[in-house]
């Protein structure tokens, strides 16, 4: 096991150098600088801020101190936000995505296990059908539609949330982030979760299971369940994943301090550290729970071998 | 004399009975899915649509209109009404379905041709190279990608040809797994040995045999890619990467609608509904070919 973790992340350095690598020239490869401004620079205040930021080197000595910079955990200062490093960033925005990942994660799992486990027990009838057919409509409807609805329907024309803004964290400003980010979460969850209980239920052992007279509930959340919500703990680094690609959209249209907004405005502003600040970051969150999520499905699934 | 005819009659009964193929057989089990039909019908008329439809408006897409600003729908000749410079939404949606589905075929083209290549060629060969090339896939495939889509639209600037390019890059990776899988099981499958027993060489086998089972779970996977990619696409023109205006997308539409919601609600409805009517009919038709093709998994 420990071997197992040992290669996966001797694996995850090179991964993580190539993402740097890409990020770092195509970042500077992109035309325009970040001390482009409405009014000109003096050629020498340029040179003197350049100068301070070390960009005035080649561009291949910058790329190899940025690198030894990564190494020693140091992502380097932010060129647009002054006097913030690109790690205070992350320190003080993260949290914000964190929290509502989190949330719709957990809310996402409970209620698409619960549909999928109902689809899957009444299957083809009428339960079966509704929750499929709202799992294809959470598939097909993007969170960029999802958001301003909720937002015109719920905020606008009731007034029973907010339209938009953090507020510290309250819960009503929470709410309908939360939904949006956990609705096509919902949907894959119970599709999954209705496969996976539609093929343990016609396996070898919970027909012994009701051989042996087992009432039928004690089967399904002790027998079928545990197997059937397997392939959700490997589905559970592509959720990150969308977490990650939905939190752009969500914190752009609720506007919420968190790490999502960044990234676009930074790329377009040619923030070059921050930028590569947030892709190692996220590159590594990604890498981490693949691992995991590995990890568990070795713990939970004993037929599986760490190979 | 009548014996014969009466053999010959009766083959070419057997023949007509017996001459329903794999492929014949999915598609009379594609026709009984009713929800796969629907699509079917769906995206036909939307294709058509977004074909022919902006011929026959009055107006263009980009057509300023300083009288017609912000008309509710059925006003003034506008069927869906206008937006803040008059242009008229029917015809910007129709040139945004246009666009998203030219994306959507175009891109998944692009991710199919190296998906299949990727993947033939390391199912096939196998071993070390095997080895080599589905790490690469493995590497790639746990990278933050959207975040390289967004990169490579900062860098090079939002035109049509690289979006194409760049979210056909990211959606080949699963078209090349699910072919070296397919392209591994069949290589020892026994049909394939009854035919390499009875001398058939090896391109035969290839085309008669393999590339007909590989179709199925690729085509399958290609209708569920493009919906994928339109949302991929909507999804950086949501954030002002992708198509830049005058030209409109779904994506661009729906963020420009998003944006003016509380004054025209219409901006952002219909183009809405199109959008998760494109995407839906999709994965109604992919569904169905899934379950048409491969019914066991039903």
């Amino acid at each position: 096991m420990l071997q197992y973790i040992g290669r996966r992340l001797l694996v995850a350095i090179p991964t993580l150098f190539l993402v740097i690598t890409a990020a770092f020239f195509m970042m500077r490869a992109a035309p325009g600088s970040p001390f482009d401004m409405d009014r000109k620079l003096s050629p020498e205040i340029e040179a003197n801020v350049l100068a301070q930021f070390g960009m005035n080197k080649p561009l291949g000595e910058q790329y190899v101190d940025y690198l030894a910079g990564v190494v020693r955990g140091d992502l380097g200062p932010s060129l647009k936000y002054r006097d913030k490093s690109v790690l205070d960033i992350v320190k003080e925005n993260y949290p914000v995505s964190l929290r509502l990942g989190f949330f719709a994660i957990a809310i996402a799992s409970v209620v698409g296990v619960s549909l999928g486990v109902m689809a899957a027990l009444r299957q083809n009838k009428l339960t079966d059908n509704v929750v499929m057919t709202v799992a294809i409509l959470g598939v097909c409807i993007p969170t960029f539609v999802t958001a301003p609805l909720l937002v015109l329907g719920i905020a606008s024309k009731l007034g029973w949330l907010p339209t938009a803004g953090w507020n510290d964290g309250a819960l009503a400003n929470m709410v309908l982030p939360i939904v949006v980010l956990a609705l096509p979460q919902i949907a894959i969850i119970s599709r999954l979760t209705r496969a996976g209980m539609i093929e343990v239920l016609h396996s070898n052992y919970v027909r012994t299971a009701r051989a042996k007279g087992l009432p039928e509930g004690l089967i399904v959340r002790k027998h079928a369940l545990r197997a059937a919500i397997l392939p959700l703990v490997s589905y559970l680094g592509p959720a990150c994943a969308g977490l990650i690609t939905g939190s752009l959209v969500v914190e752009r249209i609720f506007n919420l301090p968190g790490l999502g907004k960044f990234f676009v405005i930074s790329a377009l502003q040619r923030d070059y550290t921050v930028v590569m600040g947030m892709v190692i970051f996220y590159a590594g969150l990604i890498l981490v729970l693949n691992l995991v999520a590995d990890l568990l499905y070795a713990v939970l699934d004993p037929r599986v071998r760490l190979a | 004399m009548i014996l014969a005819s009466a053999r010959v009659e009766t083959i070419t009964k057997a023949q007509s009975v017996q001459g329903r193929s794999l492929w014949e057989d999915a598609r009379r089990r594609l026709m009984r899915n009713k929800a796969a039909v629907a699509g079917m019908l769906t995206l036909a008329f939307l294709v058509l649509a977004a074909v022919v439809g902006p011929w026959l408006s009055p107006f263009t897409y980009d057509q300023v209109n300083k009288s017609d600003v912000w008309l509710p729908p059925l006003a003034n000749g506008h069927l869906m009404g206008s937006d803040a410079l008059g242009r008229d939404l029917l015809t910007r949606l129709l040139i945004g379905l246009r666009v998203s589905l030219a994306i959507g075929f175009v891109a998944t083209f692009v991710s199919l041709v190296i998906g299949v290549a990727w993947g033939a060629v390391a199912g096939y060969v196998g071993g070390k190279l095997d080895e080599v090339m589905m790490r690469f896939v493995d590497v790639l495939y746990s990278l933050p990608f959207i975040f390289f889509v967004i990169l490579l639209m900062v860098t090079f600037g939002s035109n049509i040809i690289l979006i194409f390019v760049a979210i056909g890059a990211v959606e080949w990776l699963t078209m090349s797994r699910i072919v070296r899988g397919q392209t591994l099981t069949l290589k020892h499958k026994e049909f394939v040995e009854a035919a390499r027993a009875s001398g058939l060489h090896r391109g035969a086998i290839i085309a008669r045999h393999i590339v007909p089972n590989l179709l199925g779970p690729v085509v399958v996977y290609v209708t569920l890619t493009i919906p994928a990619v339109i949302l991929a696409e909507s999804f950086l023109s949501f954030l002002g990467l992708g198509v830049q205006p005058p030209m409109a997308s779904l994506g661009a539409l729906i963020a420009g609608g998003a944006s003016d919601m509380e004054l025209a609600p219409w901006l952002l409805i219909f183009p809405s509904i199109v959008m998760v009517t494109t995407l839906m009919s999709f994965n109604f038709i992919g569904d169905g070919l899934r379950d048409a093709i491969d019914p066991k998994d039903r």
